[in-house]
């Protein structure tokens, strides 16, 4: 597992062992990297975290238009591998979680065992002020350093 | 709907029973709940569905056949279990001085009418 922020690690860790879940990947809603558990590949998290917070923009938009506040997750289920994708509040701002899980688990465990590792993170995250938004200029540079950070070169 | 409702409603009138759910087993989700305030059906769904499916694997692992009645013993009461068709399973929480025979009983004639 990588984290940019050790307070991550923790409840992370105990999420991937309740839950049985292959991959997860933790982003805010600009889509850049948190912490990433089971990619191999840079462009496999670059990829998944752009597609994973416009997907959940598009889900907060149609929640907005059908009149609901927000979904709480969006499951996509398959026979091999599902997905789980859900946006939540933290002290560092909205975050969203994508897991990836096998027949080995549930849907039901595995949002269990995520709401539980959101109040994790939400109870470990320092109190500090939110993180200023993503400006087009720095996106760039900032996707690059944390993908390198995150898989160490 | 109405089976799962009526094999809720026959449940949970046997002395000591705290509550019942069907649930679906593969996916751990709740279909139909009857239970008291303060206990979290959709922690007992996702946790008993997987608890079922392992159970499952490791009788037929065994040779032998999926369980028929699953009865869990506690401090504080019994989680009990019938698998049935579908992928269903018939759950209910019982206090320490449950009847348990008769929800037994009750479980077994119950999930045999769920579709």
């Amino acid at each position: 597992m990588r984290a940019l922020e050790p307070w991550v690690v923790e409840p992370l860790q105990t999420f991937l062992t309740e839950s049985s879940a292959r991959l997860i990947l933790l982003m805010t809603t600009s889509g850049q990297v948190v912490a990433q558990h089971g990619f191999a590949r840079s462009f496999e998290v670059m990829t998944d975290a752009a597609l994973g917070s416009a997907i959940v923009a598009s889900t907060e938009e149609l929640a907005r238009l059908m009149g609901a506040s927000r979904f709480g997750a969006v499951v996509h289920g398959g026979n091999r591998q599902s997905c789980l994708l859900a946006a939540f509040g933290t002290a560092r701002g909205r975050w969203i979680g994508l897991v990836v899980f096998g027949p080995e688990t549930s849907v039901g465990l595995i949002q269990l065992f995520f709401d539980q590792m959101v109040e994790d993170l939400v109870g470990a995250a320092p109190r500090e002020t939110a993180a200023p938004p993503m400006l087009a200029e720095n996106f760039e540079r900032e996707l690059d350093s944390s993908l390198k950070e995150l898989f160490g070169r | 709907m109405s089976h799962a409702n009526n094999a809720l409603e026959r449940v949970t009138q046997v002395p000591g029973v705290r509550g019942s759910l069907v649930i679906s087993a593969g996916d751990g989700l709740v279909v139909a709940e009857r239970l008291m305030d303060g206990i979290d059906g959709r922690a007992i769904a996702a946790l008993a569905g997987s608890l079922i499916q392992r159970l499952g694997r490791a009788t037929l692992g065994a040779g032998m056949r999926i369980p028929t009645f699953v009865h869990l013993r506690g401090d504080q009461g019994s989680v009990l279990a019938a698998p049935g068709r579908n992928d269903l399973v018939l759950v209910a929480l019982t206090g320490l001085n449950a009847n348990l025979g008769l929800a037994r009983v009750e479980m077994l004639d119950a999930v045999s009418h769920l579709s």
